[in-house]
């Protein structure tokens, strides 16, 4: 999935892009038009992906948008109630501050620690290590484990009962059984616990993509650098990392995207209340539970939808700065 | 909330129960059917006319009469007997145990009937939550569910089909406090109660001797007995919120001692406010026990709590009677047998005027009938036949038997094999004079959801001593945002 991506960001020159799979011969000849057949196969192959594309990504905003401004229950009629569910949302709701918060320290966690983690282990991996494959293993392990197994793991470590970390301190003597660091159920320190959590995960996709991305650095960069004289931490900070550029504004998108769609850990946990509130959570506890709180869940997908627009614009237009480049 | 039981849920009956029992062992061969007669029994429970037994099988009612939804005046006919074609159930029933009383139970069904049910299994938890879009799509023929609030209020979005002709045939097994319960907002029957199970305050018996502490009665002796656990170093109560519905167990016991069953019914139903000083002083009570609560409590869960009491490392636990079943698994899991030392008592009173209602949580298990399986309307007999059979006492304690803390609600269940815990519970909840469902069966599932009343009281929990006045007010919002219900 991610080998994909670092490619769209070097999309083919547009001129390709259309004829590519049409017999190519014929546009040989006949450079200024197409024919029936190429117009047909044109409209087909943009067409219906834009089709779908429509129906299922804007289709559906589109909707969620529209059932905001109810209060539809999933069953009865639908009654239109304005911005309602908004000023709710807004004023009063305790969960929703709370979850934006979690959400933003979400980012911050993943940009200013995990993040950096990731791309630290990568370079540290990419040199000429004995049993480097092995590391890459061990690091890349909680990326493969299903959720499940990840939130299980993570309930054994931190139970405020017989969890590994609070037997430990018991055994060493440092707290008491009724003194025990509540790592899940403080709602001041769960989302810690919880962060820590994810971390693990996402210092192994890290460190997947970016070594994926060091391998592709032509040698003869660093041969270069080293030629010149240069350590190795300014060869990667010169030479190396703004070779990379592609590469990390990939890094920069995964995280922001597993930033906003946090969800399963916190999930697993008290599936996202009492300090684990996320927007994710808030959205499917209110509208796809027996709740079936149609309308205001799809008030809070929409705030999720807007912030999620702006990194998704931020990029796009870094894309389209660097076609037209 | 009429449903919630006005009568006991077994005081009504207790005096035809004797009766009934007599009559189902008499019918027990012959796949019996109670007649109208026997139901009229009720009223006149001394009345010896057991005669109308009709001994010979009956056939089951032709299909043609479908919408079959006012009871004929007649004697009712079941719908047990051979049947053909097909049908669907949904179960919520995943736990192992459960799943060997779901076999059981249809493997019975198929021998009398020579139809072998489809059971699709969903998981417990699962099959709540998604219970909306599963009632509203293409759901089975018949399926579990809970009766109070949320029966009725799926009954009302039209997504259950009334069985006012099952219930003809079998009310008379049922005592008034069950039978009200199963009743939608228009008076039609839409469901088949099956098990039920008391909240209870557990604890172990061999634990108390040993520490010489004896069953509190009133509040305070409860309050001083939590004080001295505090002081022996032991948590006095065992308790599990990461579920968030824990809690309401709490908040439901503490405002029906507090301030009655009708008070209570009237919050649950939006009649009474969040913001009323009578909730204000629950939460002013409740604030009491919290630090006597098990550390860490927010983030365990219940089966966490349950090993903590197991363990005696906590005095009592206020929780539903299938507690029991988890002290069994962890009996087997570590060759122990915790489960005999094992008792409770019912939540100690404040001694004001409603000590006689004598309330407390009872929850019931029901079937019901969806309204948008396909394949219903050819199924429908098969589906009423799985009702009817469902409500026989023999069925129930094929059930009873995997997964003891549930209890029959037939009258003519076989009691003989109940164990010490279970004659126990029966014997508190008959002497109840008001019974409620929990918090999130008797009030609207919107405001029973995760991010709802279980959420406000989690943070009420991390910080009992906050503002009650801006805390209760912001359950009263949330409350007052929900979509109109017309029920």
């Amino acid at each position: 999935m991610s080998q994909l991506e670092p490619q769209a960001l070097t999309p083919a020159p547009a001129t390709n892009a259309g004829a590519g799979v049409a017999a190519p011969r014929k546009r040989r000849r006949r450079y200024s038009l197409l024919n029936r057949r190429d117009k047909l196969s044109l409209a087909l192959m943009v067409g219906i992906p834009l089709v779908i594309f429509l129906i299922i990504i804007w289709g559906m905003a589109a909707v969620s948008i529209v059932l905001s401004f109810t209060n539809w229950d999933g069953i009865s009629a639908i009654k239109f109630v304005g911005l309602d569910e908004y000023s709710y949302l807004l004023t009063s709701y305790p969960d929703f501050w709370p979850a934006v918060a979690h959400n933003v320290m979400w980012l911050l966690f993943f940009v200013c620690f995990a993040t950096p983690m990731g791309i630290l282990l990568a370079v540290l991996l990419d040199r000429p290590l004995r049993g480097s494959r092995i590391y890459q293993t061990v690091f890349f392990t909680p990326v493969v484990l299903s959720l499940a197994v990840v939130g299980f793991i993570w309930e054994l470590q931190y139970n405020s009962q017989d969890g590994f970390i609070n037997s430990t301190l018991m055994a060493l003597g440092m707290v008491k059984p009724n003194t025990t660091i509540d790592f899940l159920g403080d709602p001041s320190i769960n989302i810690w616990a919880v962060l820590v959590a994810a971390s693990w995960r996402h210092i192994g996709y890290i460190m997947v993509l970016y070594l994926a991305g060091l391998k592709s650095v032509d040698p003869s960069l660093r041969e270069a650098a080293a030629i010149d004289g240069a350590s190795e931490s300014q060869t990667f900070i010169h030479v190396v990392f703004p070779v990379m550029a592609p590469i990390n504004v990939v890094i920069v998108v995964v995280t922001v995207i597993e930033s906003l769609r946090a969800f399963d850990i916190a999930y697993i946990i008290n599936q996202g209340t009492n300090g684990l509130q996320l927007l994710s959570t808030l959205i499917v506890n209110n509208m796809l539970s027996e709740a079936s709180l149609i309308g205001f869940g799809s008030a809070i997908a929409v705030v999720l939808l807007t912030i999620s627009l702006v990194p998704i614009v931020l990029y796009l237009s870094r894309v389209m700065r660097s076609e037209e480049q | 909330m009429d449903d919630v039981q006005q009568p006991g849920l077994l005081t009504g009956g207790q005096v035809t129960r004797r009766e009934v029992l007599k009559k189902g062992l008499i019918g027990a061969a012959g796949l019996t059917v109670l007649p109208a007669v026997i139901t009229a029994c009720n009223s006149a429970a001394a009345t010896p006319t057991l005669a109308p037994v009709t001994a010979a099988p009956v056939t089951a009612a032709p299909v043609s009469a479908a919408p079959a939804v006012t009871p004929t005046a007649g004697a009712p006919t079941t719908f047990l007997g051979k049947l053909t074609g097909a049908l669907t159930v949904g179960s919520n029933h995943s736990d192992a145990s459960e799943v060997a009383g779901m076999g059981a139970i249809t493997t019975a069904f198929a021998a009398l009937t020579g139809l072998a049910p489809k059971v699709n299994k969903v998981d417990h938890n699962t099959f709540q939550t998604q219970i909306n879009n599963y009632l509203g799509g293409t759901p089975d023929d018949a399926f579990t569910w809970f009766s109070g609030f949320r029966m009725r209020f799926f009954a009302s979005k039209g997504l259950a089909t009334a069985i006012d002709d099952v219930w003809a045939n079998v009310k008379a097994n049922y005592t008034p406090g069950f039978s009200n319960a199963v009743v939608g907002d228009d008076k039609h029957v839409y469901g088949i109660p099956v098990d039920y199970y008391p909240w209870c305050v557990f604890y172990r018996k061999s634990f108390f001797a040993s520490k010489g502490y004896t069953i509190p009665a009133t509040w305070a002796d409860f309050l001083t007995l939590c004080a001295k656990m505090q002081k022996d170093g032991i948590t006095p109560l065992a308790f599990g919120d990461d579920g968030g519905w824990p809690a309401m167990g709490w908040f439901d016991i503490l405002n029906l001692r507090m301030n009655g069953y009708d008070f209570h019914v009237g919050l649950m139903t939006g009649a009474n406010k969040w913001t009323d000083p009578k909730v204000t002083a629950v939460f002013t009570e409740w604030a009491k026990i919290v630090p006597y609560y098990l550390h860490g409590f927010a983030g365990l869960t219940w089966e966490k709590a349950c090993d903590s009491l197991i363990q005696q490392k906590s005095g009592m636990f206020l929780l539903g009677l299938f507690m029991t079943g988890e002290v069994a698994t962890t009996d087997a899991a570590n060759k122990t047998s915790v489960l005999a030392d094992i008792d409770f008592f019912p939540f100690p009173f404040m001694g004001n005027s409603f000590d006689a209602e004598k309330a407390l949580d009872a929850p019931i298990d029901i079937w019901m009938l969806s309204a948008k399986s396909p394949s219903l309307q050819a199924d429908l007999t098969n589906a009423k036949a799985w009702m009817e059979f469902w409500s026989k006492g023999s069925t129930q304690v094929l059930m009873y038997q995997q997964q003891p803390g549930f209890i029959p609600t037939a009258s003519d269940a076989d009691t003989s094999g109940y164990d010490v815990l279970t004659k126990k519970a029966v014997s508190i909840v008959s002497q109840a004079l008001k019974i409620t469902q929990f918090l999130d069966r008797d009030t609207r599932p919107d405001f029973a959801g995760t991010n709802g009343v279980g959420s406000f009281f989690l943070n009420f929990l991390n910080k009992p001593t906050q503002d009650l006045t801006a805390f209760q007010k912001s359950i009263q919002d949330f409350w007052d945002k929900l979509p109109a219900y017309s029920g």
